[in-house]
């Protein structure tokens, strides 16, 4: 048979053709992957899901409205304590009931509107009144930081005051959470229930386009009250994907990364084009135990686990160095709060054996309820096995049940009674207050609306807790709440795991960057060549 | 013809219906809800009950669906609660970045897979035969998502040549060459496999038809080789490769999700895979919908060219 067919020939001219086509398309784009300079493009893990600071709850959208918006309040630099912001300076009266505040003079929104006490007064009034006429712009997650708030009452153009139903000490800090960032009514006026995809603050930078599943970009306030940035525009790109995020960094597409997965810190430490930042932050990744039923309603139980757990190796094996060991119930960083007494529960096998021979637990089963994944969660399959592996060395059987986030959530916040004796949780706050009081009080038990799922109680933690909330004095309440951690401590109603490092990943063209222990994004002070 | 085809069409009626039913129903059943996943840690039952109210949530399953597909009918897909926008334009926006993308590893699969075939059953236990065979198998194993990572590593991080996910650059880009460049590597990779596949299947094809008496009476005859195998051979083949296509379509489509993950391809996939771990049931409900529409339509379409190729299959 004739193998030189000229119909073989022709196939080949159609691959040589399609071969060059490719390569003229590779040419064509060999110069696009920098940056400009005075823009920086931000490697986000999402799209957000609204630019409306009171619809949304991911830190995800946070760390963009941070920079669109401002509220009365914000944290000082580095610390999780309240500065003014658009609020000059406030009293508080004794009772502790009523905020009043002055506002920073001639502060206008990006829409032109002034910033006053009504725009103030609208901001809380939308959230929080089911009959304000634009409450249809919701729903408010989040409007319970602030159901507190009896009245919102515009005094005079520039004072603003505040009522409360009842002292509620987390009231300042609560204002410098997004949640509590004033919008432009005139923009919600005109947007409707688009306001979220055309949002109005009074920011460093000013909303200019939001292209759906591609960026989000925002162009430098020029007269903002804090001084305009050296930066030109903001672009944040949603990179769903930790490794294309990674791709996409070292190959110059994005200027500045956050949660940068632990496996890739290391590829950036070792080179001198990128800079590593860490930064620990108010969250904390701990055990719940079901202290109601089984061996963990014995206190000797409880803490068996937490000397049986090797911290240490969690968080320099699983999670490669991006957390350090939770001593507490508080995370450290709350500085003001913390107890820098409190030291972590050794890794002890020996002691935690002789805890459950002493409370006659030896060889029990127990069931662990582990999730795949979910916000804070870090890595909690590898932490889940690493765990039960731990307590098989003191001679436990722990059985492992695997959940899907919202599963494990609809499993575990009703309470974990008659289902598991321990479950991973996490949790992330902004004031020492939040964390203890909807998830170690007697009151807060699931079937009374809290997430005390391990039906933790002890009556002095309660009080402690109670009189916390109360005072409106910083060192007073400090006071208390170092007390409470001695005490949650040393009866363990949780297996305190870790604090998390938050972290990023700059390139060098970028500099003035620092990351926040609120874990927001503040990149009004950044400036890239 | 124009009967068949809307018969065709007419039966897909019901199929995207009873779909519309067990979508529901599915995302009724899976444990967690809307409100819980928007709350998160902060999913009290009362913060949940209240949100669930202002979502509408708080009514009846059946209730809930006969709105849903009141609204469906008059054209209203509903809102998503997690995007804050209507459904309608984030699925037609996201199928669009889809069908580019399905559609330019389409035309990859399909021309290099049939030429392959083609090569192969020619040159069959030939040395090329032997190098494309090799090919295909190397392609048929490799998972996809891990191949577009490599991909990534090599064409963007090492050579810079090529942007390493999203459709447009970020600055200055939107024309032509600048949605060219970004879909090189998510379609290259998205091919691959299906490449394989269509490769394995015209050769098979070609070899069959090729040891044919008629074929051996065209080449008796005289005839030019090009026109032996073009005109005889490759278009008899094509015949039983067609449906192949068909279904690798909904196998692209499919394979889109890891693709458009890896690739940060903003696609309808990622938008399912991230709308149901969200409970964002209307998102899921029009997503699927228009998905399984198309491919509905794909098939059909893939019917229609059988049809028009195979004589025995004429009316």
């Amino acid at each position: 048979m004739n193998k030189d067919f000229g119909a073989l020939r022709r196939v080949r001219g159609l691959v040589a053709a399609a071969v060059l086509a490719t390569a003229a398309a590779f040419a064509t784009t060999v110069t696009q992957a920098q940056t400009p300079p005075n823009v920086l493009v931000v490697g986000q893990i999402a799209e957000p899901k609204s630019l409306d600071p009171q619809t949304v709850t991911a830190v995800n959208d946070f760390r963009i409205l941070m920079n669109l918006y401002d509220g009365l309040v914000r944290y000082k630099d580095g610390a999780l304590e309240v500065e003014p912001a658009l609020a000059e300076s406030w009293t508080i009266s004794d009772d502790g009931l009523t905020y009043s505040f002055t506002l920073r003079e001639g502060v206008a929104f990006h829409d032109g509107s002034p910033l006053n006490a009504e725009a103030v007064k609208f901001t809380f009034d939308r959230m929080l009144d089911e009959n304000h006429p634009h409450h249809d712009t919701g729903p408010f997650p989040l409007s319970f930081f602030f159901s507190a708030i009896a009245a919102v009452e515009a005094k005079d153009a520039r004072t603003v005051v505040f009522t409360l139903n009842e002292p509620y000490a987390p009231f300042l800090s609560n204002l410098a959470y997004p949640t509590g960032l004033i919008v432009s009514p005139a923009a919600v006026e005109q947007h409707g229930k688009d306001f979220g995809r055309n949002p109005s603050g009074t920011g460093a930078f000013r909303f200019a386009e939001w292209e759906s599943n591609a960026k989000v970009v925002a162009v430098r306030n020029d007269d903002y009250w804090g001084g305009a940035s050296s930066l030109e525009a903001l672009v944040f790109r949603p990179i769903t994907d930790a490794n294309t995020r990674v791709a996409e960094m070292l190959s110059g597409g994005i200027d500045l990364m956050v949660e940068v997965p632990p496996d890739n810190v290391a590829t950036f430490s070792e080179d001198a084009a990128y800079t590593v930042h860490e930064q620990a932050g108010p969250h904390v990744w701990f055990l719940i135990l079901n202290a109601k039923e089984g061996p963990f309603a014995d206190k000797r139980m409880r803490q068996a686990i937490n000397y049986a757990i090797d911290k240490k190796s969690l968080v320099d094996n699983v999670l490669q160095g991006t957390a350090q060991v939770a001593a507490g119930p508080t995370p450290p960083a709350f500085s003001w709060a913390y107890n820098e007494s409190l030291q972590p529960y050794p890794h002890d096998p020996e002691k935690a054996k002789a805890l459950i021979k002493e409370a006659g637990f030896e060889g029990s089963k127990l069931t662990f309820y582990v999730t795949e994944g979910g916000s804070g969660m870090l890595d909690p399959v590898p932490m889940g096995t690493a765990i039960q592996a731990d307590l098989a060395k003191v001679g436990l059987e722990v059985e492992i049940e695997t959940y899907e986030w919202n599963t494990f959530l609809g499993k575990v916040n009703p309470g974990l009674e008659g289902k598991a004796d321990m479950a991973e949780m996490a949790w992330m706050t902004n004031d020492p207050d939040t964390l203890p009081y909807l998830a170690l009080r007697t009151d807060a038990f699931p079937d009374k609306g809290g997430f005390n799922s391990g039906y933790y109680s002890n009556p002095k933690v309660d009080e402690l807790l109670e009189a916390a909330r109360r005072s409106t004095d910083q060192a007073e309440r400090a006071k208390l709440y170092q007390e409470m951690q001695v005490i949650v401590q040393d009866d363990a109603p949780w297996a305190f795991i870790a604090n998390w490092k938050q972290n990023a990943v700059t390139s060098d063209r970028v500099s003035g960057f620092k990351l926040q222990p609120s874990f927001f994004l503040l990149l009004g002070g950044v400036s890239k060549s | 013809m124009g009967l068949y085809i809307f018969r065709r069409l007419l039966a897909a009626v019901p199929v995207l219906f009873g779909l519309t039913v067990i979508v529901f129903l599915i995302m009724a059943m899976i444990p967690g809800d809307p409100a819980t996943a928007i709350l998160g840690a902060f999913a009290t039952p009362e913060n949940v009950a209240k949100l669930n109210r202002e979502l509408g949530l708080d009514r009846s399953l059946l209730e809930q669906y006969l709105i849903w597909i009141g609204n469906l009918l008059q054209g209203d897909f509903g809102r998503s609660y997690t995007l804050n926008r209507p459904v309608i334009d984030e699925v037609l926006e996201r199928f669009g970045a889809t069908l580019v993308l399905a559609g330019a590893s389409m035309l990859l699969c399909s021309l290099f897979g049939l030429l392959g075939g083609i090569v192969s059953a020619v040159r069959q236990f030939g040395w090329a035969d032997k190098a494309i065979t090799l090919a295909v198998l190397i392609g048929l194993s490799m998972p996809s998502f891990w191949l577009g990572l490599l991909l990534i590593l090599a064409f963007a991080v090492k050579w810079k040549l090529l942007p390493a996910s999203g459709m447009f650059a970020i600055y200055g880009g939107g024309d032509l060459p600048d949605l060219l460049a970004h879909l090189i590597l998510p379609a290259v990779t998205l091919a691959v496999v299906a490449t394989g596949v269509i490769a394995r299947l015209t050769r098979t094809a070609m070899l069959e038809v090729l040891r044919q008496d008629y074929i051996r009476t065209a080449r008796a005859k005289g005839l030019d080789e090009r026109r032996v195998i073009y005109r005889h051979a490759f278009k008899v083949a094509l015949v039983s490769v067609i449906p192949v296509l068909g279904v690798q379509a909904g196998f692209v489509l499919g394979g889109a999700v890891y693709i458009e993950t890896v690739f940060q391809w903003p696609g309808i996939g990622g938008m399912l895979v991230k709308a149901i771990s969200t409970r964002d049931l209307l998102l899921v409900q029009g997503g699927v919908l228009v998905v399984a529409a198309s491919y509905v339509l794909i098939n059909l379409l893939a019917d229609v060219v059988q049809h028009l190729l195979d004589p025995r299959l004429k009316t």
